[in-house]
């Protein structure tokens, strides 16, 4: 047996060149990334994604749109949900309201010191022209989000704006003029990022937060304090607490319904034949209350209005109306047939609520 | 159970038969076997009907227990056979733990929210489908096989993700509360909701499985140098939209999760993609996420810029406060509930710090005039539920529990005054006070605010 020098030089050499393998199939990943997984976005793709608008206007597509044609969108397609002069309908906050022009001088809205001032309206809070714009091109309206083009959306802009006080009537916005109004926007001056609950390091933040307070242990306070708590009269109304709790445990719910009333509820819950899914899936339950006025009249005064009338109801939900319930239209509804016809012969058969067969 | 039956006013009502509804103790009585049936269900109906059951029940434990002596069903007959429901329930004596909307609170079904119900729950985890729900414009149930998810922006090269391909990538598994930004929101001025599922329920947690954010974005090539931010969007209707911190980005807390639980997403917790950003308001925490853009500045988008913003008594907008600060609440016993009679009581809830961990949590039993610390069960995770215990023997007169959580920072969680004095009470969002839960004198705990 020889072990000369150049078969341990040979052997080692082997050796070594059997580890370095070993080390580069194990660190492949590492510098190759992750072959296979992900492709390249086609600009396509991009465009029909990319919506947002920062507020640098960086996103904003051209195009432009006047307050007068605003006002046709407006009517037709957000005064449902906002009110004609968007001041709300009960539905939403108001989008109008609680500004003046002197705020559009200071870009400080002045009733927001005022903890009397009922509300806040959008104009009241919004420092950007930008989100106003974005947030309408990518949500609105309710129950159609992204149906409106660039200039519809330029139009209701500068129809709020002009509604505001903003702009005037023969005001048209466009993709040229929006910095010029973001410069009137009434609370342009009026937000702040001093505070130290933005979790990066990105926006110049405090780094305290704003409230201190010590863990005392002992006498930490008076003995004798006052206790604010729910007056009696509204006991029931999150319904019965007992019903709410498990029956089982260290504490039993606390009983807060009428005996009569909790007895019933379950039982109407099973033989109820409201098509809840068909009527939240079509957003109906956005304007309409089961038994109270929202935007629209109540299932039930519908019901009481046209009894019977399966075909007249569904015509009315394809084609939309206006005038017998009052000034705001209901749009055409986009609704599959058989889903329409469900609800039309629904309506038509008393709109029974729960536990109203 | 039936040596301190008799009630008096102003005393303990002995439960569970004055409190089990009729439902329930017709069920038991179907359930009940044996000679003394009627007896059983003549005492339990008496109880029901609230006249003088408590005679009457004393006799029947003359022997000992019913549920003891006499054997029910499940132990004399033949059980459900196995997967009678392939994905399983709980038990129907648990109806009651459901995730309710708070009347009034929101006059649509589509942009609205549920709350959990905290009181019911043990533990750090929230079951998926207990979790509180909050939509803009109504959830959606996402065939996974269409969805997609972009990069684009700062990047070498946008990319798209199928989720098989997300799947294929080395994933974590990590647990975080989220809680909304407004939960709690409705007390800033006064008492307003009764129960701890009203005042706190915008809160659960969960085992959150994904891919880290910043894995993607490398992918990408992204541009990570300088001030970054990204912009994250939806896919339902809202098309929500968030700007998140490069910083936060960076240290490999931000998922894009399509796990929850050891299950996948549930639809109305954004199946089949979210965005996980811990410690964040869970608006940040995109639905049906659909894209992801790298950019050199805030997006100011409607949740950062008009919603979610803080008013201050000078009339300023605080705009992208996202943290969510050290909170504690005590869930049982909780409001809407009732102590069952004097004697031990385990005093527990939870605690959770958007900047770290729970370093420890005290509790009063004297309207926070004293305090003792709590324990604090394992696990103990950053930006996570944390459960503390407390022992108390209640001696049946009124007082007033609360519990106050300090996180690692140092940061002490406030009271309603010390909150107040600085923010005012106008600002809706991100109301961290401690929380009071007044005991009576017959057991009935109220939600209740000291001035």
């Amino acid at each position: 047996m020889s072990s000369s020098p150049e078969r341990a030089a040979l052997r080692a050499l082997l050796a070594l060149a059997a580890c370095s393998v070993c080390i580069a199939t194990w660190a492949q990943p590492k510098t190759t990334g992750y072959p296979g997984i992900g492709r390249d976005a086609t600009p396509k793709e991009v465009a029909a994604w990319d919506i947002d608008v920062r507020p640098d206007f960086k996103g904003l597509p051209p195009g432009s749109g006047s307050v007068t044609r605003g006002q046709d969108v407006w009517e037709s397609k957000c005064a449902s949900c906002h009110g004609v002069f968007g001041e709300s309908n009960q539905v939403f906050s108001p989008i109008v309201g609680g500004t003046t022009a002197d705020d559009i001088k200071t870009g400080h809205v002045a009733r927001l010191k005022d903890p009397a001032f009922p509300g806040r309206t959008t104009l009241m809070k919004a420092s950007s022209l930008s989100t106003v714009w974005d947030y309408v091109y990518r949500a609105m309206p309710w129950n159609q989000p992204k149906s409106l083009t660039p200039d519809d959306v330029y139009a209701v802009t500068a129809y709020i704006l002009n509604l505001g006080g903003i702009v005037p009537d023969d005001f048209t916005l466009s993709d040229k003029n929006i910095r010029e109004v973001q410069a009137r926007m009434p609370n342009r001056n009026g937000a702040t990022t001093a505070h130290a609950m933005w979790p990066g390091t990105e926006l110049g933040r405090a780094v305290k937060p704003d409230v201190t307070a010590v863990a005392c242990m002992h006498d930490c306070v008076p003995a004798e304090q006052k206790v604010a708590q729910l007056p009696p009269h509204a006991r029931g109304s999150h319904g019965n607490l007992a019903d709410q709790n498990r029956l089982v445990g260290a504490q039993h719910g606390i009983e807060t319904a009428p005996p009569a009333a909790k007895t019933a509820a379950p039982q109407a819950a099973a033989t109820s034949k409201v098509p809840t899914a068909l009527l939240e899936k079509n957003s109906c339950v956005a304007c309409h209350g089961m038994t109270q006025k929202l935007v629209g009249p109540a299932f039930s005064d519908i019901a009481k209005k046209y009894p019977g009338q399966t075909d007249h109801l569904l015509q009315k939900i394809k084609a939309g109306g206006s005038g017998v319930w009052g000034a705001i239209p209901m749009p055409p509804q986009t609704i599959a047939d058989d889903e329409a016809k469900a609800i039309a012969r629904w309506l038509a058969e008393s709109a029974a609520p729960e536990g109203k067969p | 159970m039936g040596s301190r039956i008799q009630q008096q006013p102003g005393q303990v009502r002995k439960a569970p038969e004055n409190f089990v509804d009729t439902e329930g103790v017709r069920t038991v009585f179907a359930q009940a076997q044996g000679g003394r049936r009627d007896f059983i269900r003549n005492a339990f109906a008496a109880a029901v009907a609230g006249t003088a059951a408590s005679a009457a029940l004393a006799q029947s434990t003359a022997d000992g227990d019913p549920a003891i002596l006499q054997l029910p069903a499940h132990s004399t007959g033949l059980g459900q056979p196995v997967v009678t429901d392939g994905y399983g329930k709980p038990s129907k004596y648990e109806a009651n733990v459901q995730r309710r909307q708070s009347p009034g609170l929101t006059p649509t079904a589509q942009a609205s929210v549920s709350f959990a119900p905290l009181q019911s729950l043990f533990g750090i985890v929230t079951p998926s489908g207990l979790h509180f729900e909050r939509h803009h414009q109504g959830w959606w149930d996402i065939d996974p096989s269409k969805h997609r998810l972009m990069i684009n922006g700062m990047v070498k090269a946008p990319k798209v993700f199928t989720l098989d391909e997300l799947m294929r990538l080395p994933s974590v598994s990590r647990f975080h509360f989220i809680e909304c930004g407004a939960n709690t929101g409705m007390e800033w001025g006064n008492v307003a909701v009764p129960t701890a599922q009203y005042t706190h329920g915008m809160l659960s947690c969960s085992e959150f499985t994904g891919v880290p954010l910043i894995t993607l974005l490398e992918m990408a090539g992204a541009d990570l140098k300088g001030e970054r931010f990204v912009l994250a969007e939806g896919a339902d209707g809202s098309s929500m939209t968030r700007t998140i911190p490069m910083s936060l980005i960076r240290s490999g807390e931000v998922l894009v999760a399509y796990g929850q639980n050891g299950e996948m997403l549930r639809p109305e917790q954004g199946y089949p993609l979210r965005l996980v950003v811990p410690g964040v308001q869970g608006v940040s925490w995109i639905k049906y996420l659909r894209r992801i853009e790298l950019g050199d500045q805030p997006y100011g988008t409607k949740d950062e810029t008009v919603h979610y913003v803080d008013l201050m008594p000078d009339g300023q907008h605080r705009q992208y406060t996202s943290i969510q600060e050290c909170k504690s609440v005590v869930t049982t016993p909780s409001g809407g509930q009732m102590l069952l009679d004097k004697g031990f009581y385990n005093i527990t809830g939870l605690a959770w710090s958007g900047r770290g961990k729970v370093k420890r949590v005290d509790v009063s039993v004297d309207g926070g005039r004293n305090w003792r610390t709590a324990r604090l069960e394992s696990p103990v995770l950053s930006k996570c539920l944390t459960r503390f215990n407390i022992d108390w023997v209640w001696d049946g007169s009124p007082t007033i529990i609360q519990s106050r959580a300090m996180d690692d920072t140092g940061y002490v969680q406030p009271s309603y005054r010390q909150l107040r004095a600085v923010r005012g009470t106008r600002s809706i969002y991100h109301n961290n006070a401690i929380q009071s839960w007044q005991v009576q004198q017959n057991g009935e705990v109220a939600n209740v605010q000291l001035t």
